[in-house]
């Protein structure tokens, strides 16, 4: 199978002070179309960053990130969000839904934002298909986390990604709520070829997935199975 | 703690100071400046009338009056002035000017200020004439031009720029020309007619001498004979409280200014503390009680309040000292800027009370945070106690009157003043509720995205959307009501070009020289449109009481103006477009049998305290003539045409002595320059008034006074941008992660831009829209009310103010989100988010 995202000697630091913290050194791997990848570590470890980074969220200091057969780094920043938009599912820790727009609006902002006038029946779909059909009209405020979760993933599927990242997507969840997620987001992955990438220090979650890069300060102390 | 606690939300706190910084800016500055002014008239309120005291009287006076004056020791000076049109030989032109004959040694205080220095004396010496400098500049002028007055030509001496007591926009009214007294007789002016006022100049004796003394001496008495006594210590009382009326609506405006910052301290002190929530219970975990965490809160809140107050005071005292140069034209003494102990007073105990009062409500809300809170943000605490928040509420309105009452001194004026910003405040925010809700209710689905986004961002949580409003529309309807009501007073005044209305009158016009007047007229194909005669008299008595009596009866209910007055009085059988009947029975022609039936305007009706049939003599020049009260007529007193308090029907006074007045219309300003140069050459008593420029005059005036408003209410402004910015920056932890998850799932840099730009267009066009409209409701009121008058609202706030306002709104709005929009999501996230 192709690779979907291939990550070569990827370099990222900040300025902390006066000093400069180096988040990422050299970091180097593949994954492969449908598979299902997790990228593990202590806090402070960079897998947010690496996830920033892969999806384009940010440009790494050196190295090089192939997203989609695309080399991000000649892309500008909108150029980035529209491959974004066109390829990329996104699932945070803490939900990250619009408050002023209702569970389906929500759903539908990837499809609107890309001009799709008519996505409504998708999005409503979605919202079945994660067992909120009779909670469309509700505002995130009217829900609860396992609840608004799932409308994360709805949208999250709405435009139909080649990719999902997934950022610690049951880190606000109880264990029963999150594992209901986790059963969900699995089971969509499934149905819809989509590549899972998933960062967690959820040792439980990494291990249901194909493949696992464990990180710590920085670098890579496991390589996936195939890099 | 307090200390530690701030110095992590410098920011917003900074932003809390400067709302009150601004409004105490603006309050101090003008408190501080009206403080100065005052103690600069009573200063030299001897040179604000260049002697001691004055007697004044519009003849010569009296023998009974003479005797008061050799009582007093003989005058120092003496004045003769009227107003008369003053000819400029070398071209041609004229203008109507306040002719002053003045005598040596004028002004015994104060000194007058002339271009060159010396012609102050000089002119006197060699039989000169001092000229306005600003009608010198505009008739292009020079030292050693002759003019004429009446039947003399004087040579031109100097400029006058300045004469005691007077300020340039007095000059602007009535420009002076100064010759020597002895040569006022000389000019012929002095005939029937003529509004001619002679002036008796004192100098007292002693220093000490006390003028109330001598105005309860002699103030009846020398009333009683036509004649008014002036002191220096009763014309500097007058004048500081006409300055202080005028200060005193300023200090309103710059109030306006502190409480719009007070409203966006209230609104960052919510959101600050409901940030803090976490941390109130975090202190509350560790064993801090109640009042402690309120206390941390209060002090911070005090101490950014206070030191906000002190920098206002500061700012304030600084900003005073350019009074003199923005207010100069109004000025009538020299300014000397003092330290106004009372002002600084002020400043800070309005700072400080307000911004604490205001920030009260917000601040209770530590009260209910309970511990729990630090672990579950969704527990609660005990509700709202409505006791305190109604005791908050009444102490801020009870802040707001007595500040207002102080500014007023009048407990109804200052009830109104608070009513009226409560309904403005209340309409705005009503404005942004209705709106608010009318987004949740009747969302236009069909719109774009971005369109959609962008005014669902109005009432995303934690919006300003209110304040905002508030901000705008406040500032929008500041400036808009001033500019309605300068159209107001213009409006009033502007002569109906299209129509048949005369626009050049012909004063003192004496009844031999109409006919030729006539001619001169018809010659330059000028058509007289009216020839108005003019009749001078006297009140004589009221209903049977003498002058005397009324004047000396403390009981009597008949002003004094209608005792003292000299009426000048017409008499025609028909009334004219401006006058209506609105009692008794119009009589147009008196068929000369029983008492004659007069027409009287409403004021005089009520200062007279007369009613229909009621009797009232006229002393026509030294005849009685007894009249009764037939009817009483609304006067459009605004309207640029003769009217008269007095009306007499025909076949009465057609034998009296009288003068006219005539009125045509000319095409142009040039036209009306060569009818006046004629006029004056020919018939030099004759007094020419050109309404066009009248109008100039009150436009230039209403400019000039329009500025001064405009620049306090410019710290409203200022005071609704930072309140604005505040707002802004408060909600703005929402709008990056909202951009940053718009852009992470693959919105555009430019729908971004689009959403905030939009967001910010439909708060700028509904927080200037709704000043507008709450400008004109406001407008149509004062017309209604206070102008009796319609209103006409112009289309220039429409169509400048709203496009302005707005676009500075959106520029505001962008400008502060633009560094979210130019960050890397990533970046964003990690360093304005987590």
């Amino acid at each position: 199978m192709a690779n979907i995202l291939s990550v070569r000697n990827l370099s990222k630091s900040y300025q902390s002070g006066t000093s400069e913290l180096h988040v990422l050194q050299d970091i180097t791997f593949n994954i492969k179309e449908g598979e299902s990848f997790a990228i593990v570590g202590p806090s402070g470890s960079g897998k947010t960053t690496l996830l920033g980074l892969c999806a384009g969220l940010d440009k790494a200091d050196t190295g090089s990130v192939e997203l989609c057969g695309t080399k991000l780094e000649s892309l500008n920043g909108d150029q980035r969000a529209l491959l974004r938009n066109q390829h990329v599912g996104f699932i945070f820790q803490d939900y990250q839904l619009l408050p002023t727009l209702t569970a389906l609006e929500n759903v539908m902002v990837p499809m609107e934002l890309r001009g799709v006038k008519e996505g409504d029946a998708l999005a409503l779909e979605l919202m079945e298909r994660v067992g909120l059909g009779e909670r469309i009209h509700h505002y995130p405020s009217q829900l609860s986390g396992g609840e608004q979760q799932r409308v994360a993933l709805a949208r999250a599927f709405s435009n139909n990604p080649s990719i999902l990242f997934a950022d610690e997507p049951t880190g606000n969840l109880d264990e029963e709520t999150g594992d209901r997620v986790v059963d969900l987001l699995f089971e969509l992955n499934r149905e819809a070829g989509t590549t899972l990438v998933i960062v967690s220090h959820d040792m439980e979650l990494a291990g249901k997935c194909d493949n696992i890069l464990r990180l710590k300060g920085g670098k890579i102390i496991e390589e996936p199975s195939h890099s | 703690m307090a200390w530690r606690d701030g110095r992590a939300s410098q920011g917003k706190l900074f932003l809390f100071m400067a709302s009150i910084v601004i409004g105490i800016t603006a309050v101090v500055s003008i408190q501080s400046f009206s403080d100065s002014l005052k103690s600069n008239i009573d200063l030299q309120s001897k040179s604000l009338i260049g002697a001691d005291y004055i007697i004044d009287s519009s003849s010569p006076v009296n023998q009974r009056v003479q005797e008061v004056i050799d009582s007093l020791g003989g005058t120092a000076g003496e004045e003769v002035n009227f107003a008369s049109m003053v000819l400029f030989t070398q071209s041609g032109m004229s203008k109507l000017m306040k002719v002053r004959g003045i005598t040596d040694g004028f002004p015994f205080y104060g000194k007058l200020e002339t271009r060159p220095g010396w012609a102050a004396d000089d002119f006197k010496k060699h039989g000169g004439a001092l000229v306005d400098a600003t009608v010198m500049l505009q008739y292009n002028l020079k030292r050693g031009d002759s003019i004429k007055i009446g039947n003399i030509t004087l040579p031109v001496a100097g400029a006058l720029k300045s004469v005691p007591g007077g300020s340039a926009l007095a000059s602007t009214v009535a420009p002076q020309v100064l010759i020597p007294h002895e040569l006022i007789e000389e000019t012929g002016l002095i005939q029937l007619g003529s509004r001619i006022a002679y002036e008796y100049y004192f100098v007292a004796e002693n220093e000490d001498m006390d003028m109330e003394v001598l105005e309860d001496q002699l103030d009846a008495m020398l009333d009683a004979e036509g004649a008014d006594l002036d002191t220096h210590t009763a014309t500097s009382r007058s004048l500081g409280r006409r300055y202080g009326n005028f200060t005193r609506f300023l200090n309103l405006v710059a109030f306006i200014a502190l409480l719009l910052g007070c409203i966006g301290i209230a609104s960052s002190i919510h959101i600050y503390m409901n940030e803090k929530l976490t941390s109130v219970a975090v202190l509350k975990c560790l064993g801090a009680t109640r009042i402690q965490t309120f206390l941390i809160f209060l002090i911070q809140i005090t101490a950014m309040g206070f030191l906000g107050s002190v920098l206002g005071t500061l700012a304030g005292l600084l900003l005073q000292l350019f009074f003199p140069l923005l207010l100069d034209d109004f000025l009538p003494v020299d300014m000397v800027i003092r330290l106004s102990y009372p002002a600084v007073f002020t400043g800070l105990l309005l700072g400080l009370s307000m911004s604490v009062l205001f920030a009260l409500l917000p601040l209770m809300g530590t009260l209910r945070v309970v511990p729990l809170q630090a672990l579950r943000i969704e527990a609660k605490g005990p509700a709202r106690s409505k006791r305190i928040r109604i005791l908050i509420l009444f102490l801020i309105f009870l802040a707001i009157y007595l500040f207002s009452l102080r500014m007023l001194e009048n407990w109804l004026y200052a009830f109104f003043f608070v009513l009226g910003l409560v309904v403005a405040f209340s309409a705005l925010a009503g404005v942004a509720y209705i709106f608010v809700k009318g987004i949740q209710n009747f969302f236009p689905e069909r719109w774009s995205f971005c369109a959609r986004q962008s005014m669902r961002n109005l009432s995303r949580p934690r919006n300003q959307t209110m304040t905002m409003i508030l901000a705008i529309g406040v500032g929008t309807f500041l400036i808009s009501t001033l500019y309605f009501t300068k159209d107001m007073l213009l409006a009033r005044a502007t002569i109906d070009r299209t129509s048949d209305s005369p626009n050049l009158l012909f004063l003192d016009v004496q009844k031999e020289q109409s006919a030729l007047l006539y001619q001169s007229l018809e010659q330059q194909d000028l058509q007289v449109m009216e020839n108005i005669p003019i009749v001078t008299m006297r009140v004589h008595s009221v209903k049977g009481r003498g002058a005397k009596e009324l004047r000396d009866d403390p009981d009597a209910k008949v002003g004094r103006w209608v005792l003292n007055h000299e009426f000048r009085a017409t008499y025609r059988d028909s009334l004219i477009g401006s006058e209506s009947v609105v009692q008794g029975e119009w009589v147009g022609m008196h068929n000369g049998n029983g008492i004659v039936p007069i027409s009287v305007a409403q004021n005089f009706a009520s200062d007279a305290s007369v009613k229909i049939g009621d009797r009232v003599t006229f002393n026509v020049m030294g005849q009685l003539l007894p009249t009764r009260i037939a009817s009483v007529r609304e006067v459009d007193w605004g309207r640029m045409q003769l009217n008269f308090s007095v009306l007499f029907p025909k076949n009465v006074l057609e034998q009296a002595p009288q003068f006219h007045v005539l009125t045509t219309k000319t095409a142009d300003e040039e036209a009306s320059a060569e009818i006046q140069k004629e006029i004056v050459m020919k018939y030099p008593n004759v007094s020419v008034i050109d309404l066009r420029q009248i109008l100039n005059t009150i436009e230039n005036i209403l400019d000039r006074i329009g500025w001064v408003i405009n620049f306090i209410s410019f710290f409203s402004i200022i005071t609704g941008i930072i309140v604005l910015i505040g707002a802004v920056r408060t909600s703005r932890l929402q709008r990056i992660k909202e951009s940053v998850l718009l852009r992470t799932i693959g919105a555009s840099g430019k729908q971004i831009m689009k959403i905030v730009a939009l967001e910010y267009l439909y708060l700028g066009i509904l927080g200037s829209l709704s000043g507008i409209l709450l400008s004109l409701l406001g407008s149509e009121l004062l017309a209604r009310f206070a102008f009796e008058t319609a209103f006409i609202p112009s289309w220039i706030p429409f169509l400048i103010l709203f496009p302005s306002i707005t676009a500075v709104v959106v520029l505001i709005g962008i400008t502060n989100s633009r560094s979210v929009l130019e960050s890397p999501p990533l970046e964003v996230l990690r360093r304005e988010v987590r």
